[in-house]
């Protein structure tokens, strides 16, 4: 069944609320932004993920967490798409947890995720676009460890995580999934170079420079040279999220356009009675419909750990890239000047699109990786 | 659940052994469908069997009531029904309008003898049914419309002229909208069954673009039709016609998925234009995820979860879905899916196929239609 269960709906009412609250733009995006934070995200409502259990939706019960799945983290992330809210509960509480769990790393950095003590980082992109697959960056033995060097961009909190998942080749080649090793590095390495960076929707994201770090054989999380198990899991978990929070971001944005269109009047009407406008508001409101229920199958393929499940991942985060790409441009347009001033909540939606589309993979991306997957 | 694996062994063994090899095949055409009716031309004995079989279940409609020739199933078991006729590959054993469109409208708006009445036929396909809805100066303003029907004690005297009614030619019976009353537009319409065999019927096909003619002109004159034959309330039909229109919207929904549920890449075959393959992968990405949204569709409607306008929505997107899907196979075609008369093209397949869907967003309610309804009833945006 493509629609939520009473538990869901439960999990969706508590949320709900908590994010338009707690986790509203004014209260959050806007704060850390006007005051130059450096993590672009309140401690205190991390914390407060916590105490509503929602640091651990993905860690399992008997490690302390909800053990819950993917559909579930996709109703919050909707949630905190619709609000804008910054924290990093898709990077730490979903594409972490999925990388580490099952490896000797889980008993380590669990409870720190599950307290909100810890924030968690992905270091894959290397180039201005995602492409997993051509990392680059090398990791030699040496003695009973490694040595890493090389670059990463586009690491999300990347300054102000406590953990970095690195993702580096201990063989192969530039353009295959064997070879790849994944290495949990604490904060403060020595040799870790961290450019923190603000990004067009005041997100931060890091550019990490690598070199000559030194690593224990022990901060690899599962095989050597089998990276591409967690990556893949990190991957799937992070794209279906991104693609969830996106829906957030159409929806948010398109629920203050429809009300915008029975409010604003011009030319003596009501803006919303023009059909130029009705049109393009009701093929918007079908495209996010749509993109959900893309979101919704991706989730429930991915928590059934169903072969499909990959080509609906990049379904779900092409189709809901795509969408909330309409969403953010239609509503700047349709509400006309004031939507290109910062006073207005509308534009945030619009940057925030811009790099939800392009985490984890762009459309085109992920349209490529569906004609890849169906054989074409 | 357990009941419900019993029951998936139970129908599984049942299709094995009922349904025809022949009838696990894919169809390959429109033309492959069973529809019924009183002059219908079996394709194949199996064709026949098949739909007896399934009829003598109730299974031609699993999830109306058995007393009205239905199968019963509770949504659970006809989605296990569903499901088991897909994985055997087992070709729909009727496709109707009685049971997409009337069906439904007769079960919540009819009297207990007209269902007894019809549906068991509908379930049987003893009877093809027509909509009588479209007249030609009305277009997308379907309540303008102007076929009469007097009030003459016993009967009603039916005269005026519909079109775009599909299959009319072939139709024994029509479902069809009269005018009863001239001071309210939508109020004075009522909602009339009759036989396309009365007196005064006459239909004519209307050749289309796409060299087919599923479509007829159907001129009424005289035509005297038993007042039992009314469904609902006199004056009240537009409630009807509106509850069957979202059935029908729903079905032609359904054409956005494609023929099969294949990426159209793969089905298209190696495509060298950079261009092309990228213009097929978005839309397979839109196909997919609509999809998608199909399924989460009627898990809504089943929950009971589903706003009412939803199937325009369902409607524009499917159809603007399908018009794209066709225009990619005659783009991949190049001059191969030109042809429109060579054993080589099937008769031109590609090209008509193509021509054929760009009726898709102007039958059932144009995509602007749509929109507007969309625009009113769930957005509602104001004026709309």
């Amino acid at each position: 069944m493509l629609t939520l269960t009473d538990d869901q709906r439960m999990l969706q009412d508590a949320v709900r609320p908590f994010m338009a609250d707690k986790g509203a733009i004014k209260a959050q995006l806007r704060h850390w932004r006007d005051i130059g934070c450096k993590d672009g995200f309140g401690h205190g409502l991390w914390k407060q993920f916590a105490e509503l259990g929602l640091t651990g939706i993905l860690i399992p019960e008997a490690r302390g967490g909800a053990g819950l799945g993917q559909v579930e983290a996709g109703v919050v992330l909707e949630e905190i798409g619709r609000n804008l809210t910054p924290s990093p509960f898709l990077t730490t509480a979903v594409a972490a947890v999925r990388a580490l769990d099952g490896s000797a790393h889980a008993e380590r950095w669990f409870p720190g995720i599950l307290a909100a003590d810890t924030v968690a980082a992905l270091a894959i992109d290397e180039g201005r676009h995602h492409n997993p697959a051509r990392i680059a960056c090398a990791a030699r033995r040496q003695g009973n460890g490694f040595l890493l060097d090389g670059e990463k961009q586009f690491v999300v909190h990347g300054a102000s995580a406590d953990l970095i998942l690195v993702a580096a080749r201990t063989g192969g080649s530039p353009g295959e999934t064997d070879g790849l090793t994944l290495f949990a590095l604490d904060r403060g390495m020595a040799g870790v170079e961290i450019d923190n960076v603000a990004l067009a929707d005041s997100s931060k994201a890091a550019r990490l420079r690598l070199a000559n770090v030194a690593v224990d054989a022990d901060a690899v999380v599962g095989e050597v040279d089998g990276g591409w198990g967690p990556i893949s899991r990190a991957l799937g978990a992070g794209r279906a999220g991104a693609a969830a929070e996106l829906v957030g971001v159409a929806a948010g944005a398109s629920e203050m356009t429809f009300d915008y269109l029975k409010q604003r009047k011009q030319f003596g009407r009501l803006i919303g009675e023009f059909q130029a406008l009705q049109h393009r508001a009701a093929h918007l409101f079908g495209e996010i419909e749509i993109a959900r229920a893309a979101t919704f199958k991706a989730a429930q393929l991915l928590d059934a750990q169903d072969q499909r499940a990959e080509l609906f991942v990049s379904v779900a985060k092409a189709k809901a890239g795509r969408s909330a790409a309409l969403a953010v441009q239609e509503g700047v347009q349709m509400h006309g000047g004031i939507g290109m001033t910062d006073e207005h909540d509308i534009g945030l939606y619009m940057k925030r699109e811009a790099v939800l589309g392009e985490l984890f993979g762009s459309p085109r991306f992920h349209m490529a990786r569906v004609a890849e997957l169906s054989g074409y | 659940m357990a009941d419900v694996e019993q029951f998936r062994r139970e129908v599984r063994d049942w299709l094995e052994a009922n349904c025809p090899a022949e009838m696990r095949t894919p169809m390959r055409s429109e033309k492959d469908a069973c529809w019924g009716g009183r002059h219908f031309e079996f394709q194949s004995d199996a064709q026949k069997r098949w739909l007896d079989a399934m009829a003598s279940r109730g299974w031609t409609v699993p999830d109306w009531p058995k007393d009205y020739g239905g199968g019963g199933l509770d949504a659970a078991q006809t989605r296990v029904l569903k499901e088991e006729m897909a994985s055997l590959g087992c070709r729909p054993p009727l496709t109707s309008f009685g049971i997409s469109m009337l069906g439904p409208a007769l079960l919540k708006y009819g009297r207990e003898d007209q269902k007894k009445r019809f549906l068991p036929e509908i379930a049987r396909g003893d009877i093809r049914w027509c909509q009588g809805y479209s007249e030609p100066g009305a277009g997308s303003d379907l309540a303008d419309l102007q076929t009469r029907a007097e009030d003459k004690g016993d009967h009603y005297l039916v005269n005026g002229q519909k079109v775009w009614t599909s299959y009319a030619d072939q139709a024994d019976w029509i479902f069809c909208l009269v005018r009863t009353s001239a001071e309210s537009k939508h109020g004075g319409i009522s909602f009339l069954l009759f036989d396309m065999e009365s007196p005064g019927v006459s239909t004519k096909p209307i050749l289309l673009i796409s060299g087919y003619s599923p479509f007829c002109e159907t001129f009424f004159d005289d035509v005297k039709v038993p007042k039992d034959q009314l469904v609902g309330e006199v004056n009240k039909g537009w409630d009807v016609a509106k509850y069957l229109l979202g059935h029908e919207r729903e079905m032609i929904s359904g054409m956005g998925l494609g023929g099969d549920k294949q990426a159209l890449g793969r089905a298209v075959g190696s495509i060298d234009d950079p261009l092309l393959r990228a213009e097929i992968a978005a839309f397979d990405v839109d196909a997919l995820a609509f999809a998608a949204m199909s399924e989460r569709f009627i898990d809504q409607l089943k929950a009971g979860g589903a706003h009412p306008a939803m199937p325009s929505m369902m409607k524009y997107a499917g159809t603007e879905l399908n018009k794209r899907r066709h225009e990619l196979v005659m783009a991949a075609g190049g001059s191969d899916a030109l042809e429109w008369d060579s054993d080589r093209s099937g008769g031109g397949k590609a090209a008509r196929d193509w021509l054929r869907t760009k009726a898709n967003s102007i039958e059932g309610g144009t995509s602007e239609i749509q929109l507007g309804i969309v625009a009113k009833h769930i957005l509602r945006l104001p004026g709309a």
